[in-house]
């Protein structure tokens, strides 16, 4: 019998965990983070498909590196497969995926039925967000909904979980049990107003937050020092975002092309400088997360590597921030193994079994 | 989250897809070809004190008119006051008639022009000149938001978590709102006084 991992319900990895007190979810990523332990999230490409194992070998490459993964929904308003449908296929397969609900696309009816619809399938984590506006995607003739914002949105949500009524005051049977996350940007105007604005989304109901790009660690540093000031990192765990820039020629379109991502001229300096610019973004991504880890309040990063997925791995390991711990991993189980080789010698061998044959075999 | 994205987006594809002809209309949203100059606008978030001062007076004056509310019936005065509302407001702040005015509470800075109608504050995508988004060219509504708010005795008021706009409402008079609401409160706070007294 292989022993189970840490973070695993025994009757099956597609169960949820048992509740524990003081959590509101019965995921994995509150576990890790209510430990203490330095925790990192990733984002899933979503698939331009309807193949279910274009999703999977997607996840496989993360296994035993992320505590969870974004499942993002239709990031910058381009069409993608949905995050709940990529939360439905993960959930399956036991891993903890962060669903994201943009306000873009849906108004409140949708996303209250979204939330208890996900919370069912055994979402444990929900990313709230305004979502990019629809001039940014492959469809700037859509109709921009933006029903709910961030901060309404991270309320609807907590009060579905807390008091279990939706937004209407209607009862719920039973409430989702979910933990809330929400996105900060302290790289955009108004500088100064960004840490209140976490402590109005705290308010609101975040528990975790997700930060975007983080190239300017002296910016950031100048944000944490605000919002410890404030007593937010008491209350909420700030995972701070990194990624790896491809070359200096990309570093400088999304500069200007991106909004809210801000990169200074030193990185693109050092990136134009480096003989495999490539190899120097990955370096540069394990050094600016190297500084982070270090601040105090920071409790994880969140790796966002866009097409450059396989380098997530490589990241995590070469910055040390698991300090030896191996996030849960999905593995083959013993009795699934034993199906798995049965099944593997009837496909290859082409024998045709019958009835009697095998009663004569088992005797 | 944005996330990165190579060279050519689908954004710059679907662009130069469109079919190809001598008339180019700016590229803004429809609402801001309506109108494009933000003068005004910006003038009221300058003086959100000035403003806040006056608009304290002109809700007191307006709930001191109450009786006569009532007594024409708050039905039949809707629609001259919104009338009168919808211009004022459109003139000084681009009011864009949600019904549920949250003005004071926006350092004079109407959330309802936010291209994503934020109203509890500036999306991650406020661009480096404190500029919109999706509107390069108009300043983020809530940075100016902020900077009004700073001027203002209520600032703080900037902090509280708004609801979701209630889409009912739209093109209803919020001051007549306001007045009833508040008229309602003043009577349930003198209500139990004068059954004590009685």
């Amino acid at each position: 019998m292989i022993a189970r991992q840490r973070d695993e319900n025994p009757a099956g990895i597609h169960l949820p965990l048992d509740p524990l007190p003081g959590h509101s979810s019965r995921g994995r990523l509150e576990r890790v983070l209510r430990r203490g332990e330095f925790a990192v999230t990733t984002e899933l490409n979503p698939p331009d498909s309807a193949d279910p194992e274009d999703v999977y070998n997607r996840a496989k490459i993360f296994d035993g590196w992320v505590d969870a993964i974004n499942a993002v929904d239709a990031s910058g308003a381009n069409c993608h497969m949905s995050s709940v449908g990529i939360c439905a296929l993960l959930t399956r397969m036991g891993y903890a995926p962060i669903m994201q609900i943009a306000c873009r696309d849906k108004n409140r009816i949708a996303i209250q039925g979204d939330v208890l619809g996900g919370a069912a399938m055994g979402v444990a984590n929900m990313l709230c967000l305004t979502g990019d506006g629809v001039q940014a995607g492959d469809q700037p003739g859509a109709k921009p909904v933006f029903d709910l914002d961030s901060m309404s949105l991270l309320e609807t949500c907590r009060i579905m979980r807390d008091n279990g009524k939706f937004l209407s005051g209607r009862k719920l049977t039973t409430p989702p049990q979910i933990f809330l996350g929400a996105a900060v940007n302290p790289f955009a105007p108004p500088f100064d107003f960004r840490p209140i604005h976490l402590g109005k989304k705290i308010a609101a109901g975040a528990q975790f937050v997700q930060t975007q790009y983080c190239f300017d660690v002296p910016m950031f540093k100048t944000f944490m020092q605000k919002a410890r000031d404030l007593g937010h990192t008491e209350k909420v765990f700030i995972l701070c975002g990194v990624g790896p820039l491809a070359s200096a020629k990309t570093a400088k379109w999304i500069r200007s092309n991106v909004p809210g991502i801000h990169i200074p001229d030193a990185i693109i300096k050092r990136l134009e400088g480096a003989q495999d610019q490539k190899k120097e973004g990955k370096q540069l991504c394990t050094d600016i997360i190297n500084e982070v880890k270090e601040i105090p309040g920071v409790s994880g990063i969140h790796v966002m590597a866009y097409r450059q997925e396989e380098y997530v791995a490589e990241i995590v390991d070469e910055s040390g921030v698991l300090k030896g711990r191996q996030p849960w991993k999905r593995e083959i189980r013993h009795d699934d193994q034993m199906v798995a080789d049965r099944l593997d010698r009837i496909l290859h061998d082409e024998i045709t079994e019958t009835q009697v044959d095998m009663v004569k075999t088992a005797h | 989250m944005s996330e990165t994205q190579p060279a050519v987006t689908q954004a710059t594809l679907v662009k130069k897809a469109a079919p190809k002809s001598d008339y180019k209309p700016a590229d803004v949203s429809p609402q801001r070809r309506v109108q494009r100059s933000f003068a005004v606008r910006l003038w009221s978030i300058r003086h959100s004190r000035l403003l806040e001062w006056f608009y304290s007076r002109f809700a007191d004056m307006f709930l001191l008119l109450h009786p006569l509310w009532k007594g024409i019936g708050y039905g039949r005065v809707e629609a001259p006051i919104k009338f009168v509302e919808k211009r004022v407001k459109g003139f000084m702040f681009d009011c864009r008639m949600c019904g549920q005015c949250v003005l004071s509470s926006t350092g004079m800075s109407c959330p309802m022009n936010c291209p994503k109608q934020l109203r509890n504050g500036p999306c991650g995508g406020v661009r480096a000149n404190g500029n919109c988004e999706v509107e390069p060219d108009m300043p983020c509504v809530w940075v100016k938001a902020w900077e009004g708010s700073k001027n203002m005795v209520h600032g703080d008021k900037i902090l509280d978590v708004q609801k979701p706009v209630d889409q009912s409402l739209r093109e209803t008079s919020a001051w007549l709102r306001v007045t009833a609401q508040a008229a309602t409160a003043r009577e349930a706070a003198q209500a139990p006084k004068t059954g004590a007294s009685a």
